[in-house]
């Protein structure tokens, strides 16, 4: 049942607790239990909306950084990404294989911003070989939602 | 001398029934902020990899006509994806139509001869009647009953057999209902087949649209392969209506006649749309699953929504329609539909569009997003608490 709501909640997380009740055949009360458990054991973290902010008057830049690291000695790769998640402004931060170790996001008011944080705090860190700043220009879609969907409904009123 | 084009119809189609909801069909036409539970085909968009397959082949040029059947790799693909219902055949028993539609116009040409009598059960989809009255044929009606969760019994088949029966019409899963048959529904209506030489006609399009139990042929069960003609199609399974492409196996006997009717009639079915079915069969089942789920949560809180409400329906099993009845409220089925329609702005379709044994029904759609369904019902609601 727990995953069975995880997938509900992950594609809509407005649904009522009646309506996921009845979606997943359980009660109120064995779904809210199910969650609270979820939280309690930090599955569910968070209920976010997602925002296409290009449709508000908010300025803002976001910026996508691909960073070489060499990792310490016995603390491998996590401690690092803890000194770097830790800025409010990552917004994300994945451990990634490839060219590259750590690929964060990163959001600022401006451009200079965004660029003074990279050069003021990320590459000077003493972990940090390398970094590669891609600026975003336009976000088409994010998790899984296209933001300018203009597939409509265009099915008659009434068909047999 | 004054041309009277009507002089030039002929009694056949003249005496075809039109639809006794047109007027309320018209109303709605004209609400354009109407919300609408009334559409009979998915909500959701064809899957962007058939589509793109599609696109696909234009660019490759594949733009002339196929083979009258269809194209050999789809009609392979369709007999490696009629497996899953526990039917083997080889595509020489495969025949690409305009939809589902089409074939079973074609089944109904090429079997019946004037006269000849074909049962067909009510409430169903609209088609079988006026395809019987064209061949000349005499649609004989069975009720099913919400009683018995609207699925056909073989007792009402037998009570209807007559010399001149020649085919019986399965539409399972059923629109308007969203009845399924079970194998053990099923077993002794294929005995009455073979007992009484009968061939059928089992219109399958929404065989994907089921929730608690797979769908299950008769074409599966033993001596009924030669003699069932299956109808499917990619329109309900794969979100395709617009593409107007489904299928019938049939003995090859019996595939060849549908075929020269399919050839002077139709040439090919669409090619584009052939190229993205050979798709959609080959890499389509995550995207049935996803729709399959959310129809079903859906299902679950319309039935509850109309059930609380008072309109009680049967649990439907598949498809994606709910079928409560509106008896309570003492008004016929199109008064029902029409009331509501102007108080709320709500469209639903009477249950009698589906024939005379739907009075008393409303068919609700939820191939919806679960805003709408919720909205209409909040509408429906205080439509209910005002009468």
């Amino acid at each position: 049942m727990k995953e069975k709501i995880l997938e509900i909640l992950d594609t809509n997380c407005d649904y009522t607790l009646e309506e996921i009740a009845l979606m997943v055949d359980a009660t109120c009360d064995e779904v809210a239990k199910a969650i609270d458990e979820m939280k309690n054991s930090k599955i569910i973290l968070r209920n976010k909306s997602i925002i296409n902010w290009d449709k508000t008057e908010k300025e803002f830049v976001s910026a996508l950084i691909e960073v070489k690291v060499s990792p310490q000695r016995g603390e491998g790769f996590d401690k690092i990404a803890e000194r770097i998640y830790k800025f409010p402004e990552v917004k994300s931060l994945y451990l990634i294989a490839g060219a590259f170790d750590l690929t964060l996001i990163i959001e600022g008011k401006t451009m200079h911003e965004v660029a003074s944080f990279v050069a003021s705090r990320l590459a000077p860190l003493e972990f940090v070989i390398s970094t590669s700043t891609h600026f975003v220009l336009k976000k088409y879609k994010y998790e899984g939602i296209i933001f300018d969907d203009d597939e409509k409904d265009t099915r008659e009123v009434i068909s047999l | 001398m004054t041309f009277n084009p009507e002089s030039f119809i002929c009694s056949k189609v003249k005496s075809m029934k039109p639809s006794g909801i047109r007027k309320f069909f018209d109303i709605v036409n004209t609400m354009e902020d109407a919300i609408s539970l009334g559409v009979g085909e998915p909500d959701f968009v064809t899957p962007w990899h058939i589509r793109d397959a599609g696109i696909y082949s234009l660019e490759k040029g594949h733009t002339y006509y196929t083979s009258n059947a269809g194209l050999k790799e789809l009609r392979e693909e369709i007999c490696n994806y009629y497996k899953k219902f526990d039917i083997n055949c080889t595509s020489d028993e495969v025949l690409v139509t305009v939809g589902g539609s089409e074939a079973i116009d074609l089944a109904i040409r090429t079997v019946i001869e004037p006269g000849d009598e074909v049962i067909i059960h009510e409430p169903s989809f609209v088609c079988y009647k006026p395809c019987i009255s064209l061949a000349g044929g005499v649609p004989v009606v069975i009720e099913t009953k919400k009683e018995d969760a609207f699925r056909v019994t073989a007792k009402d088949i037998e009570k209807n057999i007559t010399p001149k029966t020649k085919m019986l019409i399965l539409s399972f899963p059923n629109n308007p209902t969203g009845a399924i048959m079970r194998k053990e529904d099923l077993e002794p209506i294929a005995d009455l087949a073979i007992k009484h030489n009968l061939i059928v006609l089992s219109d399958e399009i929404y065989a994907e649209l089921t929730y608690d139990a797979k769908h299950f042929s008769i074409a599966s069960l033993d001596g009924m392969k030669e003699r069932t003609i299956v109808v499917n199609g990619f329109s309900k399974a794969f979100a395709m209506t617009g593409w107007r492409l489904g299928f019938a196996m049939a003995n090859k006997e019996i595939l060849k006649a549908m075929t020269k009717i399919h050839q002077y009639a139709i040439m090919s079915s669409p090619t584009t749309s052939q190229y993205s079915a050979i798709e959609a069969l080959r890499n389509g089942a995550d995207s049935i699953r996803m729709m399959v789920s959310e129809y079903n949560k859906r299902r679950k809180i319309i039935t509850n929504g109309f059930n609380e409400m008072g309109l009680t329906c049967f649990d439907p099993k598949g498809a994606f329609y709910i079928f409560p009845s509106i008896k309570s409220t003492n008004m016929t089925s199109t008064e029902f539909c029409e009331n509501l329609l102007r108080d709320q702005k709500v469209a639903l379709v009477p249950g009698n569009a589906f024939g005379d044994s739907g009075e008393g029904f409303v068919r609700v759609s939820y191939a919806y997003s679960l805003e709408q369904i919720n909205e209409a019902m909040r509408r429906i609601k205080l439509f209910m608490d005002k009468i």
